[in-house]
């Protein structure tokens, strides 16, 4: 592929990408919205948050296969115990990282 | 009507430290970039990608999963629109987060608000919804987190692409940094009890969706369920009181 191709290839990803990025902002920033989008709008991150991370601790993603107990689960939990106790994002950062490497060390 | 610019929506004691604090915000996002950013350089140079067109990717595209999508469904030699489509329907999920992030944005300039949506991404959202909560947030400080987060995303996968062979990845637990990035953010976003149910519903939807349908859809699938299913819990509760 050349230069153009490239520049067509991800010039159309890229729009395709914005779209949806742009779209709700531009238009619900300027509008009063009604307290039951607000109230719906609100539960979104947490709804997010969790179907992110429901592949990474429940299953193995090769296989797409369910698996309990895998590692990024299992180091998970005193992460989130350090979260609730320290409430800091960058401890709880280094702290899960820290313990992810030390499982993969003692296996 | 007249828009408010970015600053006069800061509004805040110490509107000079924006940079500052959303410089120290994102960091965790540009740490978690790196690792991932390097793996998706190495795999484009792999596939025959040269450098500079993974820079162009990184600028134009900004997102994460649509990327390696894209590397695998070119070393595939898959058409050019239908990794186009892909990318569109992988990144629809941003709708949702463009809306929910629309309630603290609210009056600015379209030119700001146009600007601001090229760096929604799902770790660039978590961060900012999570500081809109908690209060002493704004427009300029949540733009600093995107914009710094798409530096850390254009330099990593530009070195990924130029040297990343000689680099070995997953390196001290950095695989598990955004991992653990969204483990604290959804625990910070945790106030009652509509939230817990809404997570819990999500992860459980998630899981058997993510199991039994192939592609991305398990992400929009189970967050509109599970908000929708929280929304009712709420209003349920609200009316029971």
């Amino acid at each position: 592929m050349n230069f153009l191709d490239y520049l067509f290839l991800f010039g159309g990803m890229g729009l395709a990408t914005y779209l949806p990025r742009w779209l709700p902002l531009f238009y619900l920033a300027h509008r009063e919205l009604p307290k039951w989008l607000i109230d719906w709008l609100s539960l979104i991150p947490v709804a997010i948050l969790c179907a992110l991370l429901a592949p990474i601790l429940f299953t193995e993603q090769t296989t797409r296969s369910l698996e309990l107990g895998k590692p990024e689960f299992l180091v998970a939990i005193p992460t989130l115990l350090f979260a609730v106790k320290t409430k800091n994002l960058g401890g709880t950062v280094l702290v899960g990282m820290g313990l992810y490497w030390l499982w993969g060390t003692i296996q | 009507m007249y828009r408010l610019n970015a600053k006069e929506k800061e509004n805040l004691p110490d509107s000079r430290l924006w940079f500052r604090d959303g410089a120290i915000a994102s960091w965790p996002i540009c740490f978690g970039y790196i690792p991932i950013g390097l793996a998706l350089g190495v795999l484009a140079n792999q596939a025959g990608i040269p450098a500079w067109a993974v820079t162009m990717m990184s600028i134009l595209v900004f997102a994460g999963s649509a990327q390696f999508i894209c590397v695998a469904m070119l070393a595939a030699g898959a058409s050019i629109w239908s990794i186009i489509f892909t990318t569109f329907v992988v990144n629809l999920r941003h709708f949702l987060m463009s809306s929910a992030v629309a309630v603290h944005l609210s009056g600015l300039r379209r030119l700001f608000l146009s600007f601001f949506a090229y760096g929604i991404t799902d770790e660039s959202f978590a961060v900012n919804m999570t500081h809109f909560r908690k209060g002493k947030w704004g427009p300029l400080r949540a733009i600093t987190v995107n914009q710094l987060a798409n530096l850390a995303w254009v330099m990593s996968t530009t070195c990924g692409a130029l040297v990343g062979q000689f680099i070995p990845t997953g390196a001290f637990g950095t695989d598990y940094a955004l991992t653990a990035m969204f483990l604290a953010l959804l625990l910070f976003q945790l106030h009652n009890a509509v939230y817990i149910l809404t997570g819990l519903t999500a992860l459980g939807i998630a899981v058997v969706w993510y199991l039994f349908i192939p592609g991305d859809s398990y992400i929009i699938g189970s967050s509109i369920s599970a908000a929708t299913l929280g929304f009712f819990f709420k209003r349920y509760r609200e009316k029971h009181k």
